[in-house]
């Protein structure tokens, strides 16, 4: 528990000390919700029919480009492998390393992300179930992309592989998240969609660890 | 030694797997072909049209087969995956590689049968409904096992990633079957499981199965095949490889 703290406090005060660095995604996350006004037109009432999935899949496309260091530094420089040696899980290692990520990348993303849909004229009680969603798929994504990463963790190149893998498995996480956000939008209680995001957020987080340090076993073995 | 050790470590065996597959590969070839043959006919022939989709129904015999086998592929290739992590046994790393191609070509074929099946019946080539969209994301998920084991040089760290992959995807696809099917759903349901009142006609069920079997061996046949060419080429220098390729020549009287 004690290694498990430490970790995500070394993550945070690393990725405080480079911020520039993760404020990456949350740019990268603003161009692609801009890029569709140009895109598509600008018509109002045609952009906040769209907003809700257009949001997510900045989303997720955002979430899933900032995954390719999240283990790649401490494999290269032997943290991983002395973790693995150490007494402590890898388990534990994985969900430490998972979650502050999450917190560095995907938290200011969901800060944000009221802000485009305004701008999108996405309605107003939508953006809460917006920021909800979010809150319970973006870890999603990271836990399952985390499994990605971890198996590809070692590669010298694998720029197109991770999204290959990772992405058709971020499918459901999408349609519900958009789907929550659209029906409220058309004004019907979004609580289904919503308690299902949930049940699969408490299955991904609890279960994509242990495949995570499987395949980070794997990765630090060769 | 019991059994199942013997076994155990007869399997993991490829100077042992090698030969045995080739002598039944002509034997499989036979009951694919016998299933085959009789199910085409009574498919494609001696069938009744159906009364509602007239003669392009028949493209089922070739659609349903392919879709439950791209289904019944990704079950194997899972317990074999197992295995494999479980019990270390290589063998069952080169069965779900060779499986994984076999795989997507059968989601390819169900795809593209259901495709030219859809534009006479629904209007439209292609619908976003359940499920084409879960079998799509089933072929993308055999693209990216396939992937994941070629991009990785050393085959022992690409095996064990590919089954811990393999794995994770059982896991996932109840899940985007399930959501896809939430999300919104258009193709006809089931008409074949429900065994109380089978909707389908007894002359088209026949044939249906019969197809369904010689898929059935037509897969045990393409992985049998690719699982020797396959274990040829990883162990190129290996001293079984050198003695096959010997006895070969000396068979084709070559030196």
């Amino acid at each position: 528990m004690r290694g498990f703290l430490y970790l995500i406090k070394r993550d945070l005060i690393l990725a405080y000390r480079r911020r520039g660095e993760f404020s990456n995604s949350l740019v990268f996350f603003g161009l692609v919700v801009l890029l569709f006004p140009i895109g598509i037109g600008a018509s109002e009432k045609l952009l906040s029919e769209v907003a809700p999935g257009l949001i997510w899949i900045a989303a997720l496309l955002a979430t899933m480009l900032s995954l390719d260091n999240l283990f790649k530094e401490d494999f290269q420089d032997g943290t991983l492998e002395q973790w693995a040696l150490s007494k402590h899980s890898l388990v534990s290692f994985a969900w430490a390393r998972l979650f502050s990520h999450w917190v560095i990348t995907a938290l200011p993303l969901i800060v944000v992300a009221p802000l485009f849909a305004v701008s999108l004229s996405l309605p107003a009680d939508a953006i809460w179930v917006l920021v909800l969603s979010l809150l319970l798929g973006t870890p999603l994504l990271i836990f399952i992309g985390g499994i990605g990463v971890a198996l590809t963790t070692g590669l010298k190149k694998s720029s197109l592989l991770l999204p290959l893998l990772v992405l058709p498995f971020y499918i459901p996480v999408l349609i519900f998240g958009a789907s929550a956000v659209e029906v409220t939008a058309a004004g019907w209680s979004a609580s289904g969609q919503l308690y299902v995001l949930g049940a699969l957020f408490v299955l991904g987080i609890s279960l994509a660890p242990f495949a995570v340090a499987a395949a980070l076993k794997v990765s630090v073995s060769q | 030694m019991n059994i199942i050790a013997k076994w155990y470590y007869r399997l993991g065996a490829p100077n042992w797997f090698y030969p045995l597959a080739g002598k039944l590969i002509p034997w499989v070839a036979l009951i694919f072909l016998a299933l085959l043959l009789p199910g085409l006919y009574l498919g494609l022939v001696s069938a009744p049209a159906d009364y509602q989709q007239g003669e392009s129904f028949r493209i089922m015999y070739v659609h349903v087969p392919a879709a439950w086998l791209s289904m019944f592929v990704y079950a194997a290739m899972a317990v074999a995956a197992v295995v494999a992590l479980v019990w270390r046994v290589r063998m069952a790393e080169i069965m779900i590689i060779s499986s994984a191609p076999i795989g997507a070509s059968f989601a390819f074929i169900a795809l593209v049968t259901g495709s030219l099946w859809g534009k006479p019946m629904w209007g439209a080539w292609w619908v976003w409904d359940a499920r084409l969209t879960s079998e799509l994301i089933l072929f993308f998920i055999y693209l990216g096992i396939f992937a994941l084991y070629n991009a990785i040089e050393d085959k022992q760290t690409a095996g064990k990633a590919m089954s811990i992959l393999t794995l994770v995807g059982v896991i996932n696809l109840p899940i985007i079957h399930y959501s896809v099917v939430w999300w919104n759903t258009l193709h006809q349901a089931a008409t074949v499981s429900k065994f109380d009142t089978p909707s389908i006609h007894i002359d088209m069920l026949i044939p249906l199965l019969l197809m369904a079997a010689a898929f059935q061996f037509l897969y045990l046949l393409l992985l049998l095949m690719k699982m020797r060419a396959n274990l040829l080429e990883q162990d190129l220098a290996s001293g079984w490889v050198k003695k096959v390729v010997f006895e070969r020549n000396k068979k084709l009287g070559r030196r």
